[in-house]
């Protein structure tokens, strides 16, 4: 079964849509019951995390209680949450050849909080993809930022 | 001028001048009196680990090139051309025989020496090669290849001024088989809209464990780890520890071992199947120093300080911190792991996997430390009406009476801050 490249982009759009609206729970729908996130560090964006220290490697138990925490008022962090707008755009199907479906798509996330600067969160996104009864569904996410250094982005304590 | 530190043991008053969080000023001094005395943290000898190998980083404000030289001593040189002062290394790491400027193309050697300037001819007889090398740093020392430097080429040794921190150094290092530990690949950068000694306060205050990290707390509990907490004397807390004066303003927590430890206390986290490895690690460690050895490393956990901005966070695993201000409400926080240099691949993907339950800029826990700093930084524009934080917490109690969650070991940093800042003034 192929894939085309406005069916991932409708992927994309409605993970955006949930993200910036907070609506982690309905988010988690889109992901594969093994599904996970990481972000490599700056310095090293293409590394493995089982020999590198990333700022975020959650496999699927690590993931659900990530968006337990962020969603919990003492996550200060978080709370207030941030306003967030994705704009996810350069879509490409890596490969598509197998079940596993390769894409890649940059974006650009602005956050914003009372009383601090915007930040700008600017890189590619790296997913896997599966089809479960028909419908795409994300089994891996990696956002992999250009900045050299985390630097005044500060956390990446929202779901980037 | 009032002091900045109110410190009577009489009255059990500790309090400290909200102005030293805000005041341009106080950071100048503070450049001078404290970062201008003291060891600083440069780097850790396995990151430099072949002649050849160099760092470019920041260290007190000054760009240096940390490196091993082609007889393998490592150096830390200042990153300025002794010609017209362009940063001569521009890459973040890499392996080099020579550095050369991109601005008129004097080239060093990787140990610092002046090889090579384009047309020398043009300068008179007096110009001496031998003599524009690249300036390296005032002193360098190293405790364990724990690489410091000091910019009062006066100081005392670092040997010296380390005083009680060696132990706690030493009970990391003792984590490797062969006391050989590395600074895994993966730097986290980020910075904090907060005055730098804040994060020195946070990095050992163990009283915000359970209002400001409930989630954490949460997290660990519903991954099967026990956090049950022991009320007895007054504790409020999941741990029983103690707060520490090393000597020097170097201090730390000293943690009866709930969360776990990759040497070698196994949590539910790490999976049943990592039981029987944790065991092993255990025994090589009994086997190696003995029980109580043993029990030492593995079933206490600690936050070190080492006056004045470096933190080693033996804990969930192994971090090692540093922060410089930029501005008195802006730190620059770098943040790596560490872990003995023998773990096999599934070891070393435990320790970095338990780094991020709690670590680092997307971790479960210090997301919420940097924004409780910014919310007080944020507090501290109120400085003129509401002038004075209190530390007093544990005071009535004897020195060595100090539990981690009383504010004994900070105020162990400000008394320190204090003497040097009067000594400056």
């Amino acid at each position: 079964m192929t894939v085309t490249r406005a069916e991932i982009e409708e992927l994309f759009f409605r993970e955006a849509e949930l993200l910036d609206a907070w609506r982690l729970e309905a988010w988690l729908g889109l992901l594969t019951d093994d599904a996970r996130y990481y972000v490599p560090p700056n310095d090293n964006p293409d590394a493995d995390h089982r020999t590198t220290l990333f700022i975020i490697a959650d496999d699927n138990a690590r993931l659900k209680e990530r968006v337990r925490r962020i969603a919990d008022p003492n996550c200060h962090a978080e709370h207030p949450h941030s306003r967030t707008r994705r704009l996810i755009g350069n879509v490409r199907i890596v490969d598509d050849s197998g079940a596993a479906i390769r894409v890649a798509a940059n974006f650009i996330v602005h956050r914003f909080r009372r009383g601090e600067d915007v930040r700008v969160f600017v890189g590619e996104y790296r997913y896997v993809l599966r089809r479960e009864g028909g419908a795409l569904k994300i089994a891996e996410r990696r956002a992999i930022l250009d900045a050299e250094e985390l630097g005044t982005l500060g956390l990446v304590s929202f779901i980037l | 001028m009032a002091g900045y530190v109110v410190d009577d043991r009489a009255r059990m008053v500790f309090s400290v001048d909200r102005e030293t969080m805000v005041s341009p000023d106080i950071l100048r001094g503070e450049e001078r009196a404290i970062f201008g005395t003291c060891w600083i943290y440069v780097g850790h000898g396995s990151e430099v680990a072949k002649p050849g190998d160099f760092r470019t980083r920041d260290v007190a404000g000054r760009p240096v090139i940390f490196c091993r030289d082609r007889n393998g001593e490592v150096r830390a040189l200042f990153n300025t051309c002794r010609h017209r002062g362009a940063a001569v290394c521009t890459e973040r790491e890499g392996n080099a025989r020579s550095l050369t400027c991109s601005y008129h193309g004097w080239s060093y050697d990787i140990g610092g020496a002046l090889a090579a300037v384009p047309g020398e001819d043009a300068y008179g007889p007096h110009f001496d090669k031998a003599q524009l090398g690249l300036v390296p740093v005032p002193r360098l020392e190293s405790y364990r290849d724990f690489y410091f430097l000091n910019l009062d080429r006066g100081a005392p040794s670092l040997d010296d001024y380390l005083a009680g921190a060696k132990d706690y150094i030493d009970l990391v290092v003792e984590q490797s088989p062969s006391g050989r530990l590395e600074i895994v690949a993966g730097v986290q950068e980020y910075d904090i809209r907060a005055n730098w000694k804040l994060l020195v306060e946070n990095s050992v205050d163990d009283y915000h464990l359970p209002t400001t990290h409930s989630t954490w707390l949460n997290y660990m509990r519903s991954a099967g780890v026990t956090t049950r907490p022991q009320r007895e004397a007054g504790l409020l807390l999941p741990t029983r520890g103690a707060g520490k004066d090393l000597g020097n303003g170097h201090l730390t927590t000293d943690n009866v071992n709930f969360r776990g430890r990759p040497v070698a206390a196994w949590i539910s986290i790490y999976g049943e199947d990592a039981k029987d490895d944790i065991a092993a690690i255990r025994h090589e460690l009994v086997a190696r120093l003995g029980e109580a050895r043993a029990a030492r490393i593995a079933d206490t956990n600690r936050n070190l300080v080492i006056f004045p901005n470096v933190v080693i966070n033996d804990g969930s695993s192994v971090t090692v911190r540093t922060f410089y201000p930029t501005a008195p409400d802006h730190m620059r926080v770098t943040a790596w792991a560490l872990g003995p240099v023998e773990e096999t691949p599934a070891q070393r993907a435990r320790r970095l996997d338990a780094f991020l339950t709690f670590y680092g800029p997307g971790g479960f826990a210090t997301p919420d430390d940097v924004a409780e700093l910014e919310l007080v930084q944020r507090g501290f524009a109120n400085w003129r009406e509401v002038r004075w934080s209190d530390m007093s917490r544990g005071m009535a109690k004897d020195e060595a009476a100090q539990l981690n969650t009383d504010e004994g070991h900070l105020r162990v940093f400000w008394r320190r801050w204090n003497a040097l800042m009067e000594t400056a003034r």
